[in-house]
């Protein structure tokens, strides 16, 4: 189980990307989703699946992320979420 | 036959670019790691590049550009880059034969544990500086999963101490050793990119030159650049006919059991053969072998 212990964000605000922020929040809090896309209403439920589903792979249950979506593929979404969690350099394998 | 007349070179940072890197009809994408991120990106464009090839099905042979092992990116670049099976690797600042020895054994060391095909990932190699292009048969010989060498221009110059020029003069020693090398060892030459996109004339010399040079193919930077290379690579009707004649002589030549091949009373050797292979493999790539001779 990791968790996330400094906040880090990847990705950026540019045409078919997404800027991923992690924050690190008390254990008790679980996962937080705060999504914004110009596509929210169409893909909204999609973007916020494949963040879950990236935490969900690196045993991370409490987290608050915040995305701001410019139109990215589930790849790309895929990749910056490893990328902030991998920057959260101090993440720790727990029990 | 395999072409690579356009290897464009894709920022690996660059979602949109990634996504829509397949559409614009070069032979090769190159996928890079390297020189167009920036050092605090490297682990972003990794896991970037990593999961588009995991995604995505691209139509053209796909290959990434590494950083070198002497960094602290290289390594970490190849075991994640291996897992998703590019089809190429391409290795900046080759040197020595030992630089393609040591990426072989990691390669085939990752084909091993991901159930790959012995031997089906392929490398190329970017030579940059005089001491490479000193040692580029040895580099291009260096192993079996070698396809091409390929000159990187602004490096080699900076390494020459010198810069570019309209009719390429700097260029001329190292591109000569480099097609040289790719000849003996019987790979791909690869010419340098031309970074100026918008100089249009300047970019059909260049590409024209390294075509008479004998070169397979050209970087490129910018999509606007693949046309005007193949445009350059395609052969002429002429060329397109005398190699349909000389290869319908060849096999007829084969169907009869002889070991003579002849055309018009002139007779047709085995590199004549060869060359008019090529010609319809480039014809073929640009639509223009209507005859559809084969190959």
């Amino acid at each position: 189980m990791l968790q996330i212990i400094e906040p880090s964000q990847a990705g950026t605000v540019e045409s078919n990307d997404i800027l991923i922020i992690l924050t690190p929040v008390s254990a008790d809090k679980g996962i937080h989703v705060e999504l914004t896309s110009p596509v929210l209403k169409k893909y909204g439920r999609q973007i916020n699946n494949v963040i879950q589903e990236v935490l969900r792979e690196q045993g991370i249950d409490a987290v608050h992320v915040s995305a701001n979506d410019r139109g990215a593929l589930d790849c790309t979404i895929r990749a910056r979420m490893m990328t902030a969690i991998d920057r959260a350099a101090a993440k720790e394998v727990l029990g | 036959m395999k072409l690579r007349r356009t290897m464009m070179f894709v920022p690996g940072n660059n979602p949109g670019m990634l996504i829509n890197a397949g559409i614009y009809g070069a032979d090769t994408i190159i996928f890079d790691l390297e020189d167009s991120v920036a050092l605090s990106e490297k682990d972003a464009a990794r896991h970037l590049v990593y999961n588009a090839m995991k995604s995505i099905r691209y139509s053209c042979e796909v290959a990434v550009r590494i950083n070198h092992i002497s960094t602290p990116f290289g390594y970490k670049d190849l075991e994640t880059i291996l897992a998703v099976k590019p089809d190429l690797i391409r290795l900046p600042k080759a040197e020595t034969a030992a630089d393609i020895e040591e990426i072989d054994e990691l390669i085939t060391a990752a084909e091993i544990k991901h159930g790959f095909r012995p031997g089906s990932i392929n490398m190329m190699a970017a030579i940059e500086t005089a001491k490479g292009i000193r040692n580029a048969y040895d580099i291009a010989a260096a192993s079996p999963r070698m396809v091409a060498i390929a000159i990187g221009g602004e490096d080699y110059l900076a390494d020459l101490q010198t810069s570019r020029t309209k009719d390429g003069k700097e260029f001329f020693a190292g591109r000569g050793q480099l097609i040289l090398a790719a000849r003996e060892a019987g790979i791909h030459a690869i010419d340098t990119v031309f970074g100026d996109v918008n100089n249009e004339e300047d970019f059909i010399a260049e590409t024209t030159r390294i075509k008479e040079m004998g070169f397979d193919g050209k970087s490129v930077v910018n999509p606007r650049q693949i046309n005007i290379v193949h445009e350059i690579y395609a052969p002429t009707e002429k060329e397109i006919d005398h190699a349909q004649r000389v290869i319908a002589a060849y096999e007829e030549s084969l169907a009869r059991k002889s070991g003579v091949v002849s055309l018009n009373g002139k007779m047709i050797d085995i590199p004549v053969v060869k060359r008019a292979q090529r010609t319809l493999a480039y014809a073929n790539a640009v639509g223009k072998n209507e005859r559809g001779t084969t190959l």
